[in-house]
């Protein structure tokens, strides 16, 4: 789907450049070149993001049967998704449970690649003295992206399983008797899975946000008695948050959608917002995959806006 | 719309959706310098939609040789073959698809029924399809979606499925199994024998059971039968009630640790089995093929409650009409005359037109694929590598023990969105 967007883009973007240069710039207002050095991008948003999300928030209150869309209003998409939520009160119902679990996994996910992306950030921006250096080592961290997404995932089934090498190599070395079951098909394998998988989105905002620092601010606190954690936490992280938060965007955004990584490394059977929606689409089903989309949209979205008050993006950027 | 820009506009479509892989590749690439096909008014091209089963290299560039006509492969899931019947019925010609899935596809009016009068061997059909009895007169199990109650249309553009034969077929048969548990006989290391024992405590931690709630739903139904819980009406068309008893009992399972994972398709199955991560799950005959020829035992293993089979077979879409549809009928009186039979009876499915598959097979491949008889010499697989050494003998033996066992056929139910709500709890639990 990116790549589709990239291609209509940029057809898009040189007829719309060539206007601009080929027209007289007297007889164009500022207001109206702005609007049209705006207007590719705001057209490719308009096509492939708003019409498709405005077509799933109308086909969620449709009505389906065994084969068809019957455009008629209905809530049935919402209600069955809801099904069974207060009779079951307390015990929480299958959507509670999903929505718990994938926020669980998703916290999960957040705190270690920030934890992770902020120091590896940190190394390259303020340990690593060299601009060839520093682009090398970037260039390092985005190695395993040179293999699919998929590959890197299946990767580790070999490594974790019963049989896999890290087991055999434990009991070989006596540490346990018996393989360990939880590395593999485990919450374990699916946080180290997406860990690994989306650290580097992390890596780079605030890597992009670190090297922008004025580096004669740490000069001055340190001239002025600060020790190096006061400074961590007085100038750096401050002067980051921008970085640390559009890279918790990428990565929460893509953790709370994702059912591919969760079904592969879980076994299937761990419950996630997304594996509901492809389940009902695989039933042909739209309407309630539209619904639950719908209230996967409206989480993610309060979560980013939770986000961002904290950090004000456009101001800081 | 030109013929041309019509294969191209396929192409991409399938390109961008990622599903056709190397088959639309192939074909889109064909589409720009193969110019035979593009300059010729005359190309006989059809677009054929459907899972891999049925599909192969082999197949379609015999079929080429002998008819003329070019088979252009878009390979999807099932469930994803049936989506894009519902939602782009003119995005290809010939569509192979699973019985079951007709409850979804008739009623949305998108395929043509064919003329059993213009299918040379209709007539030489396996009785399977015709009756529900195999050759020899055994009676079939009929739960779920037999392809028996859907294969017969009223009129030609009903959408109501005909109690008795008339001329207008749904799908003409071409492939089926009888599909069971595979297990690791070397891991187990004592005989199995019923479907319960996918729940057995013994085997904690190391079963799994497939994640298609359609056919999930079936294998769960055979274990809660076989550990004697519950005896279904009909496992496939189950009630609000049934299908609550029976998720009850999968997810007592699922919590209690029972599974490892569950598998979505082939190749997890395999690797799972492969791995030693299970040692008893549900399977797909070809899959324990495939483990065996990485040299690891593994075994199909005949239960005493029988079978659980599924059959597919060939329509076109409803947008299909004058000389496409001629070639359409060629195409699958070609599938149905022997040469696609043998390949895919010596991958251990079964062809719907057995005396022609039998003409092209040797002497000794029949004996050991159809008859359950010991192998007298290696068996080999249609690309040469090596299956089983001379002597081996089939799991659950002849056509007649296998499909004469069958107990019930992947369904979709009247309560299927039900069904799929509680999957989804099943999963989450």
């Amino acid at each position: 789907m990116s790549e589709e967007v990239l291609q209509q883009a940029s057809p898009g973007l040189i007829p719309g450049s060539g206007t601009a240069r080929a027209a007289k710039p007297t007889r164009l207002s500022p207001s109206f070149i702005s609007w049209l050095q705006a207007g590719p991008m705001m057209l490719v948003f308009l096509a492939f993001f708003l019409i498709p999300l405005v077509f799933v928030v109308i086909v969620s209150f449709w009505d389906y049967n065994e084969y068809q869309l019957l455009p008629a209003f209905s809530g049935r998409g919402y209600t069955d998704t809801f099904e069974g939520c207060l009779a079951q009160l307390p015990d929480l119902c299958t959507i509670g449970k999903t929505y718990l679990k994938t926020l669980k996994l998703c916290f999960m996910v957040w705190a270690i690649t920030l934890f992770i992306g902020f120091w590896v950030a940190y190394f390259l921006a303020f340990h690593v003295k060299s601009k060839t250096w520093q682009m090398g080592l970037s260039l390092l961290c985005t190695i395993p992206f040179w293999t699919s997404n998929v590959i890197r995932m299946i990767a580790w089934i070999p490594l974790l399983g019963r049989n896999g090498l890290v087991n055999s190599g434990l009991v070989k070395t006596g540490l346990i008797n018996h393989p360990l079951e939880w590395l593999l098909f485990s919450e374990f394998s699916v946080v180290l899975a997406l860990v690994h998988l989306f650290t580097f989105f992390m890596v780079v905002p605030i890597f992009n946000s670190m090297i922008r620092i004025d580096k004669s601010l740490i000069e001055a606190a340190y001239d002025a008695g600060a020790t190096g954690f006061q400074t961590l936490v007085n100038v750096i992280i401050p002067l980051a948050k921008p970085g640390i938060v559009i890279g918790s965007i990428f990565v929460i955004t893509i953790v709370m959608g994702d059912f591919i990584t969760i079904g592969v490394m879980g076994g299937q059977q761990i419950a996630a917002a997304g594996k509901i929606i492809e389940t009902r689409v695989n039933a042909l089903q739209f309407p309630a995959a539209a619904a639950n989309a719908v209230i996967l949209l409206v989480i993610t979205f309060l979560i980013i806006t939770m986000m961002s008050r904290i950090v004000d993006i456009k101001k800081e950027l | 719309m030109s013929k041309t820009t019509g294969t191209k506009g396929v192409s991409r479509r399938t390109l961008l959706k990622g599903t056709a892989g190397l088959a639309g590749l192939a074909a889109g690439s064909g589409a720009i310098t193969g110019f035979p096909y593009v300059k010729s008014a005359d190309a006989k091209v059809l677009r054929y939609l459907g899972t891999a089963v049925n599909e192969g290299d082999d197949i379609s560039k015999q079929c080429l040789k002998d008819t003329g006509i070019k088979i252009e492969y878009i390979t999807a899931t099932t469930d994803d073959v049936t989506k894009r019947v519902m939602t782009q019925p003119n995005s290809f010609d010939v569509l192979d698809t699973e019985y079951f899935s007709l409850k979804k596809i008739v009623p949305s009016g998108n395929i043509l029924a064919l003329d059993a009068k213009k299918i040379k061997q209709f007539d030489n059909i396996t009785p399977v399809f015709t009756k529900g009895e195999t050759p020899g007169g055994k009676k079939i199990g009929g739960q779920g979606t037999a392809p028996w109650k859907v294969l017969y249309l009223e009129g030609k553009d009903s959408k109501k499925f005909a109690t008795s034969a008339t001329e207008f077929v749904t799908l003409i048969p071409t492939v089926y199994n009888a599909d069971t548990l595979g297990i690791r006989p070397d891991l187990i290391k004592r005989p199995i024998s019923s479907w319960s024992e996918l729940l057995n405590p013994e085997f904690k931690g190391k079963a799994s059971i497939l994640n298609i709630p359609s056919i999930g739903i079936m294998d769960a139904a055979m274990v809660v039968e076989a550990t004697g819980k519950y005896k279904y009406a009909d496992k496939g068309n189950m009630t609000k009630e049934e299908i609550d008893l029976t998720m009850k009992v999968m997810t007592e399972a699922k919590k209690a640790g029972q599974f490892r994972a569950f598998w979505k398709d082939f190749n997890e199955s395999v690797n799972l089995m492969a791995s030693g991560e299970t040692v008893i799950q549900s399977m797909w005959s070809p899959a324990v093929t495939k483990v065996r020829s990485m040299g690891i035992p593994c075994t199909f293993q005949p239960l005493k409650e029988g079978y659980r089979s599924w059959a597919s077979g060939f329509c076109v879409s409803k947008g299909v009409s004058g000389a496409k549809l001629e070639w359409a009928y060629e195409f699958v009186n070609w599938f149905l005359s022997g040469y696609a039979g043998a390949y895919l009876n010596r991958q251990g499915y079964y062809s719907a037109v057995l005396s022609t598959a039998k003409a092209h097979m040797e002497p000794y491949e029949w004996a050991y694929w159809m008859e359950g008889k010991p192998a007298e010499k290696d068996i080999k697989a249609p690309d040469g590598s090596l299956l089983e050494k001379a002597g081996a003998v089939r799991d659950g033996g002849s056509y007649e023990d296998r499909m004469g066992g069958v107990a019930c056929w992947n369904a979709v139910m009247d309560e299927n969105d039900y069904m799929v709500r509680k999957w989804n709890e099943f999963i989450a639990a």
